[in-house]
């Protein structure tokens, strides 16, 4: 039983839990900024924003899938600009795969943060620019601090969620051993060849993780759910 | 002197209203403003505070905040605010959310002395009462030293005996500071004890303007006595009609003809006076 473990081949959740980590890290930057003027503003522009940045949650991964990958080929501008200014195929690539990521998992990201921000009590965000503080440090130093299970919930969900798709990754990245293979991938391959063994041992691993990951994340927020802030 | 003119169209309960206040308020005066709901009032403030934009000019000791070329960011205005919900940053403690406006702890210790709060300067804002959160908040605007303390119905939220304490500690704190201040307020009783001077705001237009006895007693001619209240019930007792009205927390029952009770409805404002009676104080 235990031989099959000695055989088994990681890299592939290596691989995803890097893509997630990487991931993460860019989706947080873009969308705090992202997040904060969609909790902010009252301009028309802001239902056009909504409607683009949850496109991700409906369409189907092939979808999304297939026009990244046209955009990314040498068909299109961007392509060959990568081609030719930073020496990046970004079709099949690990680089690809984390941009790609980034469209895909955005709304996982922006989505709490910006019910996160709208959560909080407007005139204690009022009373910190009265306070004489800037935009940038009300948000650091009051707004973020007072939305802790929003900061926890998006960044987790969208690391879990990076490291469970499937299809716009097969379409985009394809399925390269250590540089596009990913954990979803790999279980996929197992089941076409009808390991079934590695299959079970990889999902497993798979629904466990995901579990604790979830199982923590709404923990953590029912034990801080009486803290106000919030109104 | 701060002198203000200002206009706004506003979208209020009863349909589009023009706010169009012109002011003079004089340094360490303290203003009462008062009105219905839907008057202006909160609209005011902000707009003093730079939290709402308005046509118009604002001019504070001889800084101009607002005039028709540009409007000074809350951020550079010297005033303190109150909320009627505190407000306060739930990740701090007391004396952090003092700190946090200035690093001055000098000022922060006495404020804290002063509002007796010394011994919960630790502790997070969720773990207080109203009142004290409410004083931390008072605190916390003073700690600026601001130009102009503005006030958003800041003791509505708390108990009477609270907001009697609590009433006290602003009277000392601006006889200390001097710092001229606006209140908005539903509460003659606060006005009467608080303010120097009281504003009587309808439908975006001042209509009364004068010093607080002036204003708020409302008694005329003979009358000794006149309060307003609910008529809450009336009930015919043998041959006379007794109607309960409810006068701030308490309920009285008043003696009224055939003819007025057929006049009178149940839900309506109504004012009791009394004209020849001595009165007694227990």
């Amino acid at each position: 039983m235990f031989e099959i473990f000695k055989t088994l081949e990681f890299t592939p959740f290596l691989l995803s839990f890097k893509l997630a980590s990487i991931t993460t890290l860019i989706l947080f930057m873009v969308s705090l900024p992202l997040a904060w003027y969609l909790s902010q503003t009252k301009s028309k522009l802001k239902a056009f924003i909504e409607a683009i940045t949850a496109l991700p949650i409906v369409l189907p991964p092939s979808v999304l899938g297939f026009y990244i990958l046209w955009a990314f080929s040498q068909n299109s501008l961007l392509g060959v600009f990568f081609e030719d200014t930073f020496g990046i195929s970004l079709a099949f690539s690990f680089t690809g795969l984390v941009v790609a990521s980034c469209f895909y998992s955005l709304p996982f990201m922006v989505q709490p943060l910006q019910g996160g921000f709208e959560a909080l009590n407007k005139n204690m965000l009022e009373a910190s620019y009265i306070s004489g503080k800037s935009k940038l440090e009300t948000i650091f130093r009051v707004a973020l601090p007072n939305m802790k299970p929003a900061l926890l919930t998006a960044t987790i969900v969208t690391f879990a969620h990076t490291v469970g798709e499937f299809g716009v990754v097969l379409m985009v990245g394809g399925s390269i051993p250590n540089e596009t293979k990913v954990a979803s991938v790999a279980i996929y391959e197992m089941v076409e060849v009808m390991d079934y063994d590695s299959a079970h041992i990889y999902s497993l691993l798979m629904l466990m993780m995901s579990f604790m990951v979830l199982l923590s994340v709404y923990m953590f927020n029912q034990k801080h759910s009486h803290r106000v802030g919030i109104r | 002197m701060i002198n203000i003119d200002i206009n706004k169209k506003l979208h209020g309960s009863l349909g589009e209203m023009d706010l169009s206040v012109k002011l003079n308020i004089k340094e360490g005066e303290f203003v009462a403003l008062w009105g219905k709901s839907g008057s202006g009032k909160t609209t005011l403030l902000r707009i003093l505070a730079g939290l709402e934009e308005a046509e118009g000019s604002v001019d504070v000791f001889g800084e101009s905040w607002l005039n028709s070329k540009k409007s000074l960011a809350p951020q550079k205005r010297e005033i303190g605010y109150i909320f009627q919900d505190y407000a306060l940053f739930p990740n701090m403690s007391v004396e952090e959310n003092l700190l946090f406006v200035a690093k001055d702890r000098v000022l922060a210790k006495h404020l804290l002395e002063v509002t007796e709060l010394t011994d919960l300067s630790k502790r997070l804002p969720n773990t207080l009462s109203g009142g004290q959160q409410q004083r931390v908040s008072i605190c916390r605007a003073l700690m600026k030293r601001p130009k102009l303390l503005l006030m958003d119905e800041p003791l509505s939220a708390l108990d009477p005996s609270m907001r009697t304490k609590l009433q006290n500690e602003i009277l000392k704190l601006h006889k200390e500071f001097n710092t001229t201040t606006i209140m908005v307020s539903h509460d003659p009783s606060e006005m009467y004890r608080l303010a120097s001077r009281v504003l009587v705001l309808e439908q975006g237009e001042l209509v009364a303007d004068g010093e607080p006895k002036d204003i708020l007693l409302k008694t005329q001619g003979s009358q000794k006595f006149s309060f307003e209240g609910e008529l809450l019930d009336i009930r015919k007792v043998d041959v006379i009609f007794v109607a309960i009205v409810s006068i701030g927390q308490q309920l009285v029952e008043v003696v009224v003809s055939s003819l007025e009770a057929k006049e009178l409805r149940v839900g309506q404002s109504v004012r009791v006076s009394t004209k020849s009676f001595a009165p007694m104080i227990l």
